[in-house]
């Protein structure tokens, strides 16, 4: 239950006062780096100690520079037999409606050099509207929604669109520090057209209250690049009587295979 | 080779949660087990304290046997008898992650075969990418470029190690003195 007592790396025992003073002073750091003439941060930090699990789990030797061999410049190829139909409309996939506010979520997939990432897989999921997800380590007091298994599929379009009809999920609560809190969010896991560009991610929600509390959302440190993970609320996605708009487009890396002849898939 | 106009939206950790989402029946198996030919890749995912990472996934993604990439479809319903050249491995609580698979074969003529991995962990703000080279082939491996980049120490925690029953061994260790070489390719930004 959510009252048992935490311990070991995921102790609950230290203040919001506390990770908020840490989260500023990175992010103040930050900042006068690049006043300083640095180049501002695009991708998390790997050793952002505010996040409590990342101690123990970040390489400390910086990677190694390496040139993509032939299989890297490749991706997995996915196509209509790896997936039914709906399963990217998480609101049927049950017995009968999930409980929440409705939403569709859509964007276009892009590469570095804006051109789209054409029929790859993107998998999402969720909590529900309650905060909950759907997993035995879940032990937040939440209801469990019988009609929201929080998971969904689906292949990009030639443009490099997606589009997923869901629910608004719940911000819940996590044992990073005392009263620590997620902002609602939906995880993206993302395929482009060479492997290095393989990616996963966590997509926000306008004007959340929790952003600047959240350690993992500020492990990103500038606000600039915090920013392209919040969605936009868009009026022209909100259908009459129906569900709220939302739009978020993702950009992987640029790809190194942007010099070689376009290949045909088929 | 990349003039990147737009920058690229940043990673953020798998979380814990994500064991009923990414997994999917038979996402270990590239070929059945019972394949001729089939090796199993397996290996521990340990933290900085040396202790096993239970909620990592891992991804492959190689060539089959002949060096040829897949264009194949199908990995998750995988039809028993299409190589797709990908698979996905959620860790067990005991940190082991196991794969069923082929030896793949050089892409190029004289070039090192290796298998492509991508880890993802909660606690892991962003993708790791390594690779996970067979033993052979030594003159193969003397030649490549990542490889004689490293000293030897780093080299072989790239190099997979060969069981008695054709097995490949590999751990990955995310933190400390025996840290597994990770990878930056010429496009990230990270």
């Amino acid at each position: 239950m959510g009252a048992q007592k935490p311990s070991g790396p995921d102790d609950a025992a230290e203040s919001q006062q506390t990770l908020s003073a840490e989260i500023e002073a990175i992010e103040t750091e930050h900042k006068n780096a690049v006043a300083a003439g640095t180049p501002a941060e695009t991708q998390p930090r790997l050793d952002y100690p505010p996040y409590r699990s990342s101690i123990l789990r970040h390489p400390t030797k910086d990677p190694r520079h390496t040139d993509p061999e032939t299989i890297e410049l490749f991706s997995p190829a996915f196509g209509h037999r790896d997936l039914a139909n709906l399963e990217s409309d998480l609101t049927i996939q049950a017995g009968g409606e999930p409980i929440g506010e409705r939403i569709k979520v859509t964007g276009r997939v892009l590469d570095g050099n804006g051109r789209p990432v054409r029929n790859q897989l993107v998998e999402i999921w969720q909590a529900n509207s309650a905060g909950r997800y759907i997993h035995k380590r879940d032990q937040h007091p939440a209801p469990i929604d019988p009609n929201f298994t929080g998971v969904g599929r689906t292949l990009t379009g030639d443009d490099g669109s997606y589009s997923f009809t869901t629910i608004k999920p719940g911000p819940y609560p996590w044992k990073n520090h005392h009263n620590a809190w997620r902002p609602a969010h939906i995880h993206f896991s993302l395929f482009g057209s060479e492997f290095t560009q393989r990616m996963i991610t966590q997509m926000y929600f306008p004007s959340d209250p929790l952003f600047a509390l959240d350690p993992i959302y500020q492990s990103i440190t500038d606000k600039k690049a915090r920013d392209r993970l919040v969605a936009t609320y868009d009026h022209t996605i909100t259908e009459h009587e129906f569900l709220m708009g939302y739009n978020w487009d993702i950009v992987l890396t640029g790809g190194n295979r942007t010099w070689m002849e376009e290949e045909d898939d088929d | 080779m990349t003039d990147q106009k737009l920058t690229a939206t940043p990673g953020q950790t798998v979380g814990p949660f994500y064991g009923y989402a990414m997994p999917w029946p038979g996402d270990n198996e590239l070929v059945p087990p019972a394949k001729a030919g089939a090796v199993q890749l397996h290996g521990y995912v340990y933290d900085g304290a040396g202790a096993p990472v239970p909620d990592a996934i891992l991804e492959i993604w190689q060539p089959d046997e002949d060096g040829n990439v897949s264009r194949n479809s199908g990995s998750l319903r995988r039809d028993g008898f299409t190589f797709t050249g990908f698979g996905r491995n959620e860790v067990d609580p005991e940190g082991r992650y196991v794969f069923s698979t082929l030896n793949p074969g050089a892409t190029e003529a004289g070039k090192a075969p290796f298998i492509s991995v991508v880890i993802f962990a909660r606690g892991l703000l962003n993708r790791l990418f390594t690779r996970i080279y067979l033993p052979e082939d030594t003159e193969a491996l003397a030649a490549d470029p990542l490889l004689s980049s490293l000293d030897a120490t780093e080299r072989d925690r790239l190099i997979a190690t060969r069981g008695a029953d054709g097995s490949l061994r590999f751990d990955i260790r995310l933190q400390g003195e025996n840290e597994t070489p990770f990878l930056r390719f010429p496009s990230h930004e990270d």
